[in-house]
C-alpha cells in the first residue's frame, strides 16, 4: 500500500493544539481591501483572463450586489455581520510572478507545503497522488503532470485551464452551480482567484488520486477557490481535498464553489478532509467555511460520491449535493462532522432525483463536544420523473458533554409514488455499557472513548482513500482532545 | 409583510359587530386579552409570507387570507340531532356537547350529565359565572404573540368548551365536543375554542370532532388548550371530518405536569387546506406523551400536520407515530420537531412518519427534526414513503381478489397501526369508514 511517508509522519507527531497554525513569512502581492467592479477587473487582469471570463465575473458580481443585503440566515449558526468591504479578495506570493517551473518557486513556499506534509517537489512527491497546491489565491504547483498527460487527463490550476482549455471551462463553468445559485456562490463567481480543474477523457480510469491542498496564509484575506471536475463518458476519477490555515485572532472567510460533472457511465469520488483553523478554546478566530459543492450525475449510470470529514472551521456551512439527472445514476454522501469548543456546523446534503431508477445513500455522523452546535440539514427531493427512485438516509449524532447541541433537520419531498425513501436518525451519548465493557478489559477511559467514536464513524471512514482514513481518525482524536477522558 | 388589507378589514369590521353582541357584564381580563390579540393580529396577519418561514414552508394559506368569510353572529341555526349522528361518532352514554358555528347548543347537547365536581360546560356560560380557573389558563398556553391564526381566534373568544376536573377525580364517561358549521349561504368563519384543565391525578377522555353540514368552503380557526396536571391522564381524540372544500386551521397546546400522561389520536380527512399544529410541553419530570395521527387526502386537498414536542425537563418521554395516505393530486405535509432543552437529560423521544402514496400526482413533504441540547438522551426519528408493495398486491391477486379490493385491504392494513389503537368503538368505526370515504377513486373502483 502506497502510504505516503510524509503524511504518516505528520499524523504521528500531532500534539494537543492546532499544528497547522504557523504563518509563512512571505512577501505577497495583495489587492486593496474592498469589493467593487475595479477589484474584479484587477483580479481578472492579474490572471490575464479572456473577455468572456471577465464578463462572467461581472455578471455574477452584479447579481451579488442585488442580493448582498440579505446574507442567508436560515442555517443554525450565529455570526456577526460580515463586512465584505473589509476583506482582501486577492493575495498571491510575489515570487510566483512568472515562475515557470518549480525551480523558480520561492523555497519558503515549498517549505511551507513540506511542513504541511504535502511535498510539491517532484523528487519528494507523494506516490500515487497528483497534488495541486493552492496558497492564498494562486496555485503554486501541480505535481505528476507527466503521468497524467500521457493519458490525456487534464489536471491543473483553474487559471491555467482558463488559458489552455477555454472551451471546456466555458462549457461547464456554472453548469452545476450557476452564478445566481446563492449568496456565497455569487460572491465566489465574481471574485474566485484560483482552484483546480480536472478533465478525464472518455474511457480513462485515472490511475492516481488527484489532490488539491488549500492553504490560507495572508491575514485579512478571503479564500475563494473554484474547482471544476469533469469525468467524460466511462471514466473514473478519485479526488482529494485538504485544507489548513494559520491561527489568527480574526475570522477569515472561505467561500468556495465546487462543481462536478459526470457523463454517461462515469464516476467521480470526491473526498474532503476539512481542517481549517477552528478558532481557540473561547471561540476566538477561526475560518468561516461557507461552501457550495454540487455534482451533476448528468449521464446514464453515472455516479458521484462525496465523502467529507469536517473537523475544522469556526463555522461550517456546506451541503455537497448531487443532481441525479441521468437514468440509473447514483449519488452518495458520507460525512463525519465534528464540533468542539465553540465551533458551529450546519452541514448535510441535497439529493435531487430527476432520472428514473436513481439511487442515493446518505450516511451522516455528527459529533458534538464542548459548546459545539452541530446540525445535519439535508434535502431528498424526488421529482415526478424519477420513477423507481430509491433513497436511504441514516443520520446519527453523538453528544459529549452537557453544553453542546446536535440537531437534525431533514427535508423529504416525494412526488413520485414508485419512489421509495427511508430516513432514520438517532441522537445519544456514548453508551455507558460499551464504555464499561471496554474499561473492564483494561482499556483507559480515554482510549475506550476513542475506540467507540472511531467505531461510530467507521461507515464513513471506510469510504475514504486509505491515506485519508488514517489521517481522519487521528484528526478526530486531536480535535476532541480536552473534551473527553 | 405582505398583507391583504381588504380581507383583514373584513375581520376588523366583524370584530366590531362581535363586540356589540357581547354581554354588558364582561370580565376585564378577558376584554384585555381580546384587545391585545386583535392588535397582534393586525400586526401579524396570516403567515402568507413564507420566505424563510420554516413553520409554513410547504403550506400556502393565501387562499384563506384572500377569501372573505362572514362571521355568523348568532349560532342558532336549524340543526337536528339526526343531522349529527350520521356524520360524527355518537354514543348516548357519553357526555356530548354540541357547538353550532362556535356557539354552545343546549338543545343538541345531551347524553350523560357530568358528575359532581367536574365542570363540562359552555365556556361562555362559565366565564360569566366565574373566571377562576379560566382566567388562570385561557390564552396562557396557546400564546398568540407569533401566530396570526391564534391571535384572531383569541380576539373572537366568546364561547367554546370548558372541561375542568378537580384533583383526583377520574371521569369515566368519555366527553365528546362536536363543532358543527352550517350553511349560512356564503363562506363563513368560526372560532371554536376549547379549554381542558385536568387536575392532579384526574383522568379523562376527550373527543373533539369537527364536522360541517354544508359544502360551502367555510373556514374553521380552532384553538384548544389542554392542561394535564401532576399525575393526571388525558386521552384525546381529534377528528377532522369537515367537508372536502373546507379550510381548517387547528392549534392545540398541551401543558403537562409531573408524571402526567397525554395520549392523542388525530385523524384528518382531507379538506381544501387543512392544518393541525400540535405542541406538547413536557414541563415536569416523569411526564410522557404518545401522539398518533392518520391523514388521508385526495383530489387537490392539502393537509399539514405540524408537531412540536418540547422536552423541557429531565426524565420525559415522547412517542410520535403518524401515517399518511395520499391519492389524486393532493399534498400532505408532515413537520415534526423534538426539542430537548439544556439539562433535560434522560429524555427519550421517538418519532416516525410513514406514507402510502397511491397516485402519480400526489406530493408528500416530510420534515422530521431533532433539536437536542442535552447529552444524556435517546432520540430518534424515521420517515418513509412508498407506494403499495408489488409483492403484497401480487399475493392478494393470486388469491383471486381484484386489484381494487386488494388495494382497499392494503390501505386498511396500513392504517390499522393507528386505528387498532383507538379504544372508543364509535370513534374507531367512524375513522375506518372515513378512510375509504376520503378516497373516492379507490371506493368507486371497488363499487364497480
Amino acid at each position: 500500500m502506497a502510504t505516503p511517508k510524509a503524511i504518516s509522519r505528520k499524523t504521528t507527531d500531532l500534539g494537543s493544539d492546532y499544528k497547522w497554525g504557523f504563518v509563512t513569512d512571505i512577501q505577497s502581492d495583495v489587492a486593496p481591501k474592498g469589493l467593487n467592479e475595479d477589484i474584479i477587473r484587477l483580479i481578472s487582469g492579474k490572471k490575464n483572463e479572456p473577455a468572456w471570463m471577465l464578463d462572467w465575473r461581472l455578471r455574477a458580481y452584479r447579481h451579488w450586489t442585488k442580493v448582498s443585503h440579505e446574507e442567508p440566515r436560515w442555517a443554525k449558526v450565529n455570526f456577526p455581520p460580515i463586512d465584505y468591504q473589509d476583506i482582501r479578495y486577492y493575495s498571491a506570493p510575489v515570487s510566483m510572478k512568472g515562475a515557470e517551473g518549480l525551480d523558480e518557486v520561492d523555497p519558503e513556499l515549498v517549505e511551507a507545503f513540506n511542513k504541511l506534509g504535502i511535498p510539491i517537489d517532484e523528487q519528494k512527491k507523494l506516490t500515487g497522488v497528483a497534488v495541486d497546491a493552492v496558497f492564498d489565491s494562486v496555485s503554486v504547483a501541480t505535481t505528476l503532470q507527466e503521468t497524467l498527460n500521457k493519458l490525456g487527463i487534464i489536471f491543473c490550476s483553474f487559471s491555467e485551464a482558463v488559458q489552455k482549455h477555454p472551451d471546456l471551462v466555458r462549457k461547464y463553468l456554472g453548469s452545476v452551480v450557476p452564478h445566481t445559485d446563492n449568496f456565497f456562490a455569487s460572491l465566489n463567481s465574481a471574485v474566485f482567484s484560483d482552484g483546480s480543474f480536472a478533465y478525464v477523457p472518455p474511457g480513462v480510469r485515472c490511475p492516481v488520486e488527484l489532490m488539491t491542498y488549500f492553504r490560507i496564509n495572508t491575514e485579512g484575506t478571503g479564500q475563494f477557490e473554484r474547482t471544476l471536475i469533469i469525468a467524460d463518458k466511462g471514466s473514473y476519477v478519485s479526488y482529494l481535498e485538504g485544507c489548513t490555515a494559520p491561527m489568527r485572532k480574526s475570522h477569515q472567510l472561505h467561500a468556495a464553489v465546487v462543481e462536478l460533472v459526470a457523463l454517461d457511465n462515469a464516476e467521480i469520488k470526491y473526498s474532503t478532509l476539512q481542517n481549517w483553523y477552528p478558532g481557540d478554546k473561547d471561540g476566538k478566530g477561526g475560518v468561516y467555511n461557507f461552501v457550495t459543492k454540487r455534482g451533476k450525475a448528468a449521464g446514464v449510470n453515472s455516479k458521484i460520491s462525496w465523502t467529507q470529514v469536517e473537523t475544522g472551521s469556526a463555522i461550517t456551512w456546506k451541503y455537497p449535493g448531487v443532481i441525479l439527472q441521468g437514468d440509473n445514476s447514483v449519488g452518495e454522501f458520507y460525512s463525519v462532522a465534528l464540533v468542539n469548543n465553540y465551533q458551529q456546523a450546519d452541514t448535510g446534503t441535497k439529493m435531487i432525483h430527476i432520472g428514473s431508477n436513481t439511487r442515493s445513500t446518505i450516511v451522516a455522523k455528527g459529533i458534538s463536544a464542548g459548546h459545539g452546535q452541530n446540525t445535519y440539514r439535508g434535502l431528498v427531493k424526488i421529482m415526478p420523473s424519477a420513477a423507481g427512485a430509491r433513497n436511504f438516509t441514516r443520520c446519527d449524532s453523538l453528544l459529549i458533554g452537557e453544553e453542546c447541541g446536535a440537531h437534525t433537520v431533514p427535508y423529504i419531498e416525494v412526488r413520485n409514488p414508485t419512489a421509495r425513501m427511508e430516513h432514520e436518525a438517532s441522537t445519544s451519548k456514548v453508551s455507558e455499557d460499551q464504555l464499561f465493557y471496554l474499561m473492564q478489559r483494561g482499556i483507559s477511559e480515554e482510549n475506550a472513548q476513542h475506540m467507540i467514536i472511531n467505531g461510530f464513524c467507521r461507515g464513513v471512514f471506510q469510504e475514504l482513500p486509505f491515506e485519508f482514513a488514517m489521517e481522519a481518525s487521528q484528526l478526530l482524536k486531536v480535535s476532541l482532545e480536552g473534551a473527553i477522558g | 409583510m405582505a398583507k391583504t388589507p381588504a380581507t383583514y378589514d373584513t375581520y376588523l369590521a366583524e370584530h366590531r359587530e362581535f363586540e356589540k353582541g357581547l354581554p354588558t357584564q364582561r370580565p376585564e381580563w378577558l376584554e384585555r386579552t381580546r384587545e391585545r390579540a386583535l392588535s397582534r393580529f393586525r400586526e401579524l396577519g396570516f403567515p402568507t409570507a413564507r420566505r424563510g418561514n420554516e413553520a409554513w414552508k410547504y403550506t400556502n394559506v393565501a387562499p384563506i387570507a384572500n377569501a372573505s368569510f362572514s362571521y355568523p353572529l348568532n349560532g342558532a341555526s336549524q340543526v337536528e340531532p339526526a343531522d349529527l349522528t350520521g356524520i360524527a361518532p355518537w354514543d348516548d352514554t357519553w357526555i356530548n356537547l354540541v357547538f353550532v358555528n362556535g356557539r354552545y347548543s343546549q338543545a343538541l347537547s345531551g347524553g350523560q350529565a357530568a358528575p359532581d365536581g367536574a365542570r363540562v360546560t359552555s365556556l361562555g356560560a362559565a366565564i360569566a359565572a366565574d373566571g377562576g380557573v379560566i382566567e388562570e389558563h385561557l390564552a396562557q398556553h396557546a400564546t398568540f404573540e407569533h401566530d396570526g391564526f391564534t391571535a384572531l381566534n383569541t380576539a373572537f373568544i366568546r364561547d367554546g368548551a370548558l372541561v375542568h376536573l378537580p384533583d383526583g377525580e377520574p371521569l369515566q364517561s368519555p366527553l365528546h365536543l362536536i363543532f358543527v358549521t352550517t350553511d349560512s349561504g356564503q363562506p363563513a368563519v368560526t372560532y371554536p375554542r376549547t379549554l381542558v384543565v385536568a387536575g392532579a391525578h384526574s383522568k379523562v377522555t376527550v373527543v373533539e370532532t369537527y364536522v360541517s353540514l354544508s359544502a360551502t368552503p367555510n373556514f374553521t380557526n380552532a384553538v384548544t388548550e389542554i392542561v394535564v396536571g401532576d399525575g393526571a391522564q388525558v386521552e384525546h381524540y381529534r377528528l377532522l371530518l369537515e367537508s372536502a372544500d373546507a379550510f381548517h386551521v387547528g392549534t392545540s397546546r398541551v401543558y403537562q405536569g409531573r408524571d402526567s400522561t397525554f395520549a392523542s389520536t388525530s385523524f384528518a380527512r382531507g379538506v381544501a387546506i387543512g392544518r393541525h399544529d400540535l405542541r406538547v410541553l413536557l414541563d415536569a419530570p416523569g411526564s410522557s406523551c404518545l401522539l398518533r395521527g392518520l391523514y388521508v387526502t385526495s383530489g387537490t386537498q392539502h393537509m399539514d400536520n405540524y408537531l412540536n414536542i418540547d422536552h423541557a425537563k429531565p426524565h420525559t418521554t415522547s412517542r410520535l407515530k403518524y401515517k399518511g395516505i395520499l391519492d389524486g393530486a393532493s399534498r400532505a405535509v408532515f413537520g415534526g420537531m423534538v426539542l430537548v432543552r439544556p439539562g433535560a437529560v434522560k429524555a427519550d423521544a421517538q418519532q416516525t412518519d410513514k406514507n402510502l402514496i397511491l397516485s402519480d400526482e400526489a406530493e408528500l413533504d416530510s420534515k422530521p427534526g431533532l433539536e437536542i441540547y442535552a447529552d444524556d438522551v435517546q432520540c430518534g426519528h424515521g420517515a418513509t414513503a412508498g407506494s403499495i408493495a408489488e409483492d403484497a398486491m401480487f399475493y392478494m391477486r393470486s388469491r383471486g381478489l381484484d386489484s381494487e379490493t386488494a388495494t382497499a385491504y392494503l390501505i386498511r392494513g396500513f392504517a390499522s397501526e393507528i386505528t387498532d389503537a383507538i379504544d372508543l368503538e364509535p370513534v374507531r368505526a367512524c375513522v375506518e369508514a372515513a378512510i375509504l370515504g376520503a378516497l373516492p377513486r379507490i371506493q368507486a373502483g371497488r363499487g364497480s
